[in-house]
């Protein structure tokens, strides 16, 4: 990793620079994953300190990877991810390649397309909630002329797909953007060859702008589904608390219902433990993309 | 030349028009819900037309909130939504451009150690590890603090490599003419390099202050007392706590009050927040 060719000389000056990151980084990072690695190869003692905790070796993990809960909890996440992803990134690759035929409204759709952004997941959660509501709800009503009775407090698949809906309708801004930088990148040349060559509009945006997206197509999926696993959180917790009947408890959720609410810390520790390491893969393979960037 | 196809960007154009309508249409239900009396909400399908009870509704949430269900008035959480958002935002920010510097400008026993325990920060979310962080906050006594809801989050690797490489970019000859002159280090970081920065800076600020704002998992664990929750997470009170049926249009009130500062930000700063979002994932 390159510095400038001059440089500075200080002793200690670029230490005193780095010192307030690091230390916030050691104190608030590094040591509580230190102590959930920790936890989770041991049994906690009880509450007296009567039993002290024990080690275990992996018992926690093998527990957890027997427990059809767990199970239940990894297929609902996958389900989630995949349908927010696909959903999400459909949708927004949609609206760009629309907005990206514009010239004089471009920035006046893109203004309208780009604030959900902003809006948390958790409110995200509770409009939609609102919104599928089974009383009151605009859509459970509409639903119900075609006779279809929708009620996500009962049907775990109304549940999943009402806050796949949620998560993916405050992810389309940001698919937008990428997908619309993507798209005015590509060389107009290309098109316009193409096009002389007597392709038409479907068969030049599945044969030229589709491949020449696949990098950024390829980055997002991994944003997005870093996104569907770890900042969906708040959309699970403000509306079905994970039910009914565990059809939404995604891993999340699950890690902090596990530690906080039935305090079983060995347990949530290992879970944690999956977590990052499922983390560490996705950064991974999003920094070996960046390296391999395609540029056209 | 592409042709031209006039029905083609008719098409389009009322494919966007649906899109902006479906993207907008929660919001428009929340901002309409949030002028109506409260027994609009017990009878019937939700209203798609504003009511008459707007400011009566607003002024109830931020004035005194839900009292019997122990959430405090909107206008305190608001508050201290913004002091975090605050304080996460100038915090990342400082201490970034800080160790960017650092990392950049000097040559230095483990710089590049120093560097990979940055990197692993993104590799580490809080909702990942949520129960030790929450013992380490505990033991340190930030529970119901300030202190407490702002800085276990202000590491950001991200933010320092957007400074990185934007140091990268700054010319050599403007150290070495710094140097010629007599100046020092920080001299030169204040003088020049923090001038230079400045767009980086707000673009960084406007995606910072959202994501401080959103916050939610965090607030809900280290905050038992009300005075220090924060309006993203006071919803989820609001939605559940108390009785059966949420009072939907108060709920709905405190929802558009909760977006409304963020959604200002990115509408009023668009280009800052697009620079922004496209330079810190690259």
């Amino acid at each position: 990793m390159q510095t400038k060719r001059m440089t500075f000389s200080s002793r200690w000056l670029p230490y005193a620079l780095l010192a307030p990151q690091v230390i916030i980084t050691l104190i608030f990072f590094i040591w509580p994953s230190y102590q959930a690695l920790l936890d989770s190869v041991y049994r906690q003692g009880d509450a007296f300190g009567i039993r002290p905790p024990t080690f275990v070796w992996f018992q926690n993990f093998q527990a957890l990877l027997a427990d059809p809960l767990y199970l239940n909890s990894l297929r609902v996440t996958l389900v989630f991810s995949v349908g927010t992803t696909l959903l999400s990134m459909s949708v927004a690759l949609l609206f760009a390649v629309m907005v990206n035929r514009m010239i004089r409204s471009r920035d006046g759709y893109t203004t309208f397309l780009v604030w959900p952004y902003a809006v948390a997941p958790a409110i995200a959660g509770v409009l939609w909630w609102f919104i599928f509501n089974p009383t009151l709800g605009i859509l459970p009503y509409m639903l119900d002329m075609v006779g279809y009775d929708w009620n996500h407090r009962r049907s775990g698949t109304d549940a999943m797909i009402m806050v796949i809906i949620a998560s993916a309708w405050k992810q389309i801004s940001y698919n937008f953007l990428f997908f619309l930088a993507g798209l005015q990148s590509i060389p107009h040349s290309l098109i316009e060859a193409a096009a002389i060559d007597g392709a038409s509009r479907m068969k030049r945006f599945w044969t030229i702008v589709f491949p020449l997206l696949s990098p950024i197509t390829f980055f997002l999926m991994v944003v997005n589904i870093v996104y569907a696993m770890f900042d969906t959180f708040g959309v699970i917790h403000a509306t079905t608390e994970g039910g009914p009947a565990q059809a939404t408890n995604i891993l999340v959720y699950k890690v902090y219902r596990d530690g906080f609410v039935n305090l079983n810390i060995g347990s949530s520790a290992a879970q944690s433990v999956i977590l990052m390491s499922i983390v560490i893969i996705l950064t991974v393979i999003q920094f070996r993309y960046i390296e391999r960037r395609v540029n056209y | 030349m592409v042709e031209n196809n006039r029905w083609g960007t008719l098409f389009a154009h009322l494919i966007l028009i649906l899109g902006v309508a479906i993207v907008v249409f929660p919001v428009y239900v929340a901002i309409i819900a949030s002028t109506h009396p409260p027994g609009t909400f017990v009878r019937g399908v939700m209203p798609l037309w504003p009511g008459t009870h707007g400011w009566e509704n607003y002024w109830t949430v931020i004035t005194e909130g839900r009292s019997r269900a122990g959430t405090p008035p909107i206008a305190g959480m608001m508050w201290n939504s913004f002091i975090m958002a605050m304080a996460i935002t100038i915090g990342k920010l400082s201490i970034s451009i800080l160790s960017a510097f650092a990392i950049v400008y000097f040559r230095f026993p483990f710089r590049i150690f120093f560097f990979w325990i940055i990197f692993l920060t993104l590799m580490l979310p809080v909702e990942v590890r949520i129960v030790p962080t929450f013992q380490v906050v505990a033991n340190l006594g930030m529970l119901n603090s300030f202190a407490g809801l702002s800085i276990p989050l202000i590491a950001s690797a991200t933010a320092t490599f957007l400074f990185r490489q934007f140091f990268m970019t700054v010319p050599e000859e403007l150290m070495e003419a710094a140097r010629v002159d007599g100046a020092g280090p920080m001299k030169f970081f204040k003088d020049i390099l923090l001038p230079l920065s400045i767009t980086n800076i707000a673009a960084l600020f406007v995606i910072m202050f959202i994501y401080g704002w959103n916050q939610y998992l965090w607030p809900l664990l280290i905050t038992t007392d009300p005075n220090y929750y924060t309006i993203v997470m006071g919803i989820q009170r609001m939605v559940t706590g108390g009785d059966s049926e949420p009072l939907w249009h108060l709920v709905m009130a405190t929802v558009v009050l909760a977006a409304l500062p963020p959604v200002l930000v990115i509408l009023l700063m668009q280009r800052l927040f697009v620079k922004g979002l496209t330079e810190t994932e690259k």
